[in-house]
């Protein structure tokens, strides 16, 4: 399981891919992009990149 | 009774002026910052600056460049996925830079702005929070252009992590935006923060950004770095709390403090927007402004420009910059910049002049009640507008005291539109003017005079075309004259 971003919300502002532990994100074209082999959720604990999005709804369970 | 025509001679106040000074028209503002006031060596450092400086902005221009869009925390007047309006932050609508972009169009601009002093990041998100892209961009434009001066304006949160760096890299200028000290209030305006690596909500929230914020304020004036502090005005939330605010900031040594009403719309979609949380009137903000007078030093010249924004105080050339418009290589001519700074320290010493020939005059009124005074201008520091054609009015207050400027109030239409007048523009008008005495301007045809005077603003063009705070002043001698002593 990973997260993925919905790229018609994503405001491109990079903060998910500035926190990810993983280094699971990065910019595709004009928004960003979960590498979901890299994603880990982070292990159980509340997800860096959501906590940080500030678009609701735009990064959810793939 | 008019002192500076002596000074200046009436050559003086007609002189055509640098063509390139076509922004803000203030002549003074704030309490007044000149060099008498000032230690010598904060001075240096603000002489130059035109958000630092109320004389500094007629003549000098900052740049934005929006290359920090990463955020670390949600306010109620901000919608990511919109120009945010407050923080002269533009999301994502708008042209956002990386860096290499950033450094280039500020190039582009210096070449052909010589009166370009200051670069500043401001977002679009917050500018320490995204680091990073702040230093890339401020290295790459000081390699070509060493005599610029940095600037930065974040939320604070990040910023103890970040005031070595901020220091090394002599950005002696910093912008924190703190609207509280109170986790409580703080409570209304922010809905969640993102700390090391976890998101916080409510109190706790609040109490953190509350903490972080004092501990880069103290740590960036033990280092000597200049900070100037914002305020959201939000009526009803903070607008009782925030002259605790300013003493609280000038205790700890903050430069300026810059009180700027909230910005409020629901087609930004923002918090604030959807929920009916208006913004203060002009009325509202001034009372808030005159009771942090004081306290830490107001700025009250601020223009609330975008993150993008171009040129002087009251003028933005931000589409003549636009990425697609940059040359491929830049040339920057440094003797035409240097040239400018000449011209500039001449115009200054003329216009310091005028300012000295204020004070004698007001002297002479003694303790009269204060008059406000409304003044159209286009600038140079004249009253050289047309009423109809006014776009917007600068207030100025004078008592025993002096002339002092208070701010400048935008209106939503001129009055004179194709010739003919706006019945709709001149209620709007007078309005916003509705604690103002007198208006001052170049002209003004007989039926907006009327509507004017029957509103309790008396509409004046006796001065038409005069240096503005030598006329105030004038002025008000003159009603202090007329008055009886025992009235």
């Amino acid at each position: 399981m990973a997260f993925k971003i919905v790229a018609s919300q994503c405001s491109a502002c990079g903060a998910c891919e500035f926190e990810c532990p993983n280094a699971a994100i990065r910019m595709k074209g004009d928004t960003f992009i979960v590498e979901a082999a890299k994603c880990t959720e982070c292990d159980g604990d509340t997800p860096r990149c959501l906590g940080v999005c500030p678009v609701e709804n735009t990064l959810i369970k793939a | 009774m008019i002192l500076f025509e002596a000074l200046t001679g009436a050559a003086g106040a007609k002189e055509k002026t640098l063509e390139t000074s076509s922004g803000c028209s203030s002549s003074a503002c704030g309490s007044s910052s000149g060099p008498d006031d000032l230690a010598p060596e904060i001075w240096a450092k603000v002489k130059d600056h035109p958000c630092y400086s109320e004389e500094a902005h007629h003549y000098f221009a900052r740049m934005h460049v929006a290359v920090a869009p990463a955020c670390n925390i949600q306010c109620n007047y901000c919608n990511r996925k919109y120009d945010c309006a407050n923080e002269s932050r533009p999301g994502v609508v708008s042209e956002r830079l990386t860096p290499e972009q950033g450094a280039k169009k500020v190039l582009a601009v210096a070449a052909s702005v010589p009166q370009l002093s200051v670069l500043g990041i401001a977002g679009p998100g917050d500018a320490l929070y995204d680091w990073r892209k702040t230093r890339a961009t401020f290295d790459a434009v000081v390699k070509d252009l060493p005599d610029i001066k940095l600037c930065i304006s974040s939320n604070g949160l990040a910023l103890p992590d970040h005031v070595d760096e901020i220091v090394a890299m002599n950005i002696d200028h910093v912008t924190i935006t703190i609207n509280m000290i109170d986790p409580e209030i703080g409570a209304k305006i922010y809905p969640w923060i993102f700390y090391q690596h976890a998101r916080y909500t409510g109190l706790e929230a609040s109490r953190l950004l509350h903490e972080r914020q004092m501990l880069g304020l103290d740590m960036l004036v033990a280092r000597g770095v200049l900070v100037k502090v914002n305020s959201v005005l939000i009526p009803g939330v903070n607008d009782a709390h925030l002259v605790e605010v300013n003493r609280e900031v000038k205790k700890r040594g903050a430069f300026l403090h810059n009180v700027m009403p909230l910005i409020s719309d629901p087609a930004h979609g923002t918090h604030f927007g959807l929920t009916g949380q208006r913004g203060p009137t002009a009325q509202e903000l001034k009372i808030v402004q005159d009771a942090c007078e004081g306290g830490a030093k107001l700025m009250r010249h601020c223009r609330q420009c975008r993150a993008d924004a171009v040129g002087m105080l009251g003028e933005d050339r931000g589409q003549e910059f636009t990425l697609d418009k940059l040359p491929e290589t830049v040339a920057i001519d440094f003797a035409k910049r240097d040239a400018y700074r000449s011209q500039i320290e001449a115009k200054r010493e003329l216009h310091a002049f005028a300012r000295m020939a204020v004070k004698p005059a007001a002297e002479t009124a003694l303790a009269r009640a204060p008059l406000t005074v409304a003044v159209a201008t286009k600038g140079d520091g004249l009253i050289n507008q047309h009423f109809g054609h006014a776009k917007e009015f600068l207030i100025y207050r004078a008592d025993g005291a002096g002339v002092k400027f208070l701010g400048a109030r935008k209106i939503a239409d001129q009055y004179c539109q194709g010739g003919l007048g706006e019945d709709s523009s001149l209620a709007g008008i007078i309005t916003l003017l509705s604690d103002v005495d007198v208006l001052l301007c170049a002209k003004i045809g007989g039926c907006p005079k009327g509507e004017l005077k029957a509103a309790g603003i008396e509409p004046s063009d006796d001065y038409a075309h005069e240096f503005i705070e030598p006329s105030i002043a004038a002025l008000y001698a003159k009603r202090g004259a007329e008055i009886p002593a025992d009235a």
